[in-house]
């Protein structure tokens, strides 16, 4: 219910900026940064969706929906994981 | 304390990835010796936990943000080798799908969330909180306390990873090549900011979270009966 408070925090945890901040920050983008920041596009970056970006709403929706599907797969995997094991312990117990 | 890709260099993340390997090949290994299936479900709901509470950034003054992690309450209550594996399947979600982190930092931001953070926490916790009852406000505190150390630590950990590449790392006019900052820098602000503020959050949703599983269903709390509980005449068969 709250998730989306995580959006209200504007700045950028420390160490974490996009090339373009760092700029900013100390005046040039290390080589390393601009080579590799570029490396993997995530398709729902930074906990967004395309199309609602534009309002605070928007980003809201997105973030819950970000926090629900992100929930969803981290036990989907564990789900997959745990029939994995216990179709092994079945075939072991024959 | 996701560090993207760019800040880390070749030397480092390389060299993380080495380390974790055999750390998640024997977390892979502890599990399948001690899970029971009916346990699964708990892993399902740590990781997904560990993935949503990651996502309560709160800022802080100078403009930079910041989130507790909940690898440590994972530990304590599912073991440490179990929070190895929660925390880094939503470490590789958050990468891989949101651009949380990076793909070549994976192996460190797991070193450091998923290691250190569980590892410091768990064994905090157990120091601390002795032969106590499981219930008692002793261990409530241990839980609280480790959950601080951990994500503390695991920042100063962050904070020298990122620290030490102006030294690796750099073109022959020792222009930095990716983390500009040096070790003092990195690691007080990564110290400093979770010490005072992130690392406070973790302890209160550690020991808060803890309590409640101690008095509403404590035997499914790690290591529960060699846990010096049974004290009050508690017999509890439940598995070590």
């Amino acid at each position: 219910m709250l998730v989306p408070i995580g959006l209200l925090a504007s700045g950028t945890a420390y160490g974490e900026w996009s090339a373009n901040q760092l700029q900013g920050l100390v005046g040039f983008v290390p080589a390393g940064v601009a080579s590799l920041s570029g490396l993997w596009h995530a398709p729902l970056r930074e906990y967004s969706l395309p199309g609602l970006s534009g309002t605070f709403l928007g980003q809201s929706l997105a973030y819950y929906a970000s926090a629900i599907l992100g929930a969803v797969l981290c036990g989907g995997v564990f789900i997959l994981i745990g029939r994995a094991l216990t179709r092994n312990a079945a075939k072991n117990k024959e | 304390m996701h560090i993207p890709d760019g800040y880390l260099g070749p030397l480092t993340y390389v060299a993380m990835y080495i380390i974790m390997i055999p750390i998640w090949l024997y977390a892979g290994t502890w599990l399948r010796k001690n899970l029971k299936s009916k346990q699964v479900s708990y892993l399902a709901l740590a990781a997904a936990f560990s993935f949503v509470i990651m996502m309560f950034n709160v800022p802080i003054p100078g403009g930079s943000t910041g989130h507790a992690v909940g690898s440590g309450l994972v530990a304590i209550i599912l073991g440490p080798w179990v929070a190895v594996v929660t925390t880094s399947v939503a470490l590789l979600i958050q990468c891989l799908l949101f651009g949380d982190g990076g793909i070549t930092a994976f192996g460190a931001n797991c070193f450091n969330m998923a290691v250190v953070i569980p590892f410091v926490a768990f064994y905090g916790y157990k120091f601390i909180s002795g032969r106590s009852e499981i219930s008692s406000r002793r261990r409530v505190l241990a839980a609280g306390i480790g959950g601080w150390l951990g994500l503390t630590v695991a920042a100063g950990v962050a904070g020298f990873e990122m620290g030490i590449q102006p030294i690796l790392e750099h073109t022959a006019d020792g222009v930095p090549l990716y983390m500009p900052y040096g070790l003092g820098i990195t690691v007080p602000a990564m110290l400093l900011s979770h010490a005072f503020l992130f690392s406070i959050l973790e302890a209160i949703i550690t020991a808060l979270a803890f309590g409640y599983i101690a008095r509403t269903d404590p035997t499914i709390i790690f290591n529960y009966t060699s846990a010096g509980v049974g004290k009050g005449g508690v017999k509890t068969t439940s598995p070590a």
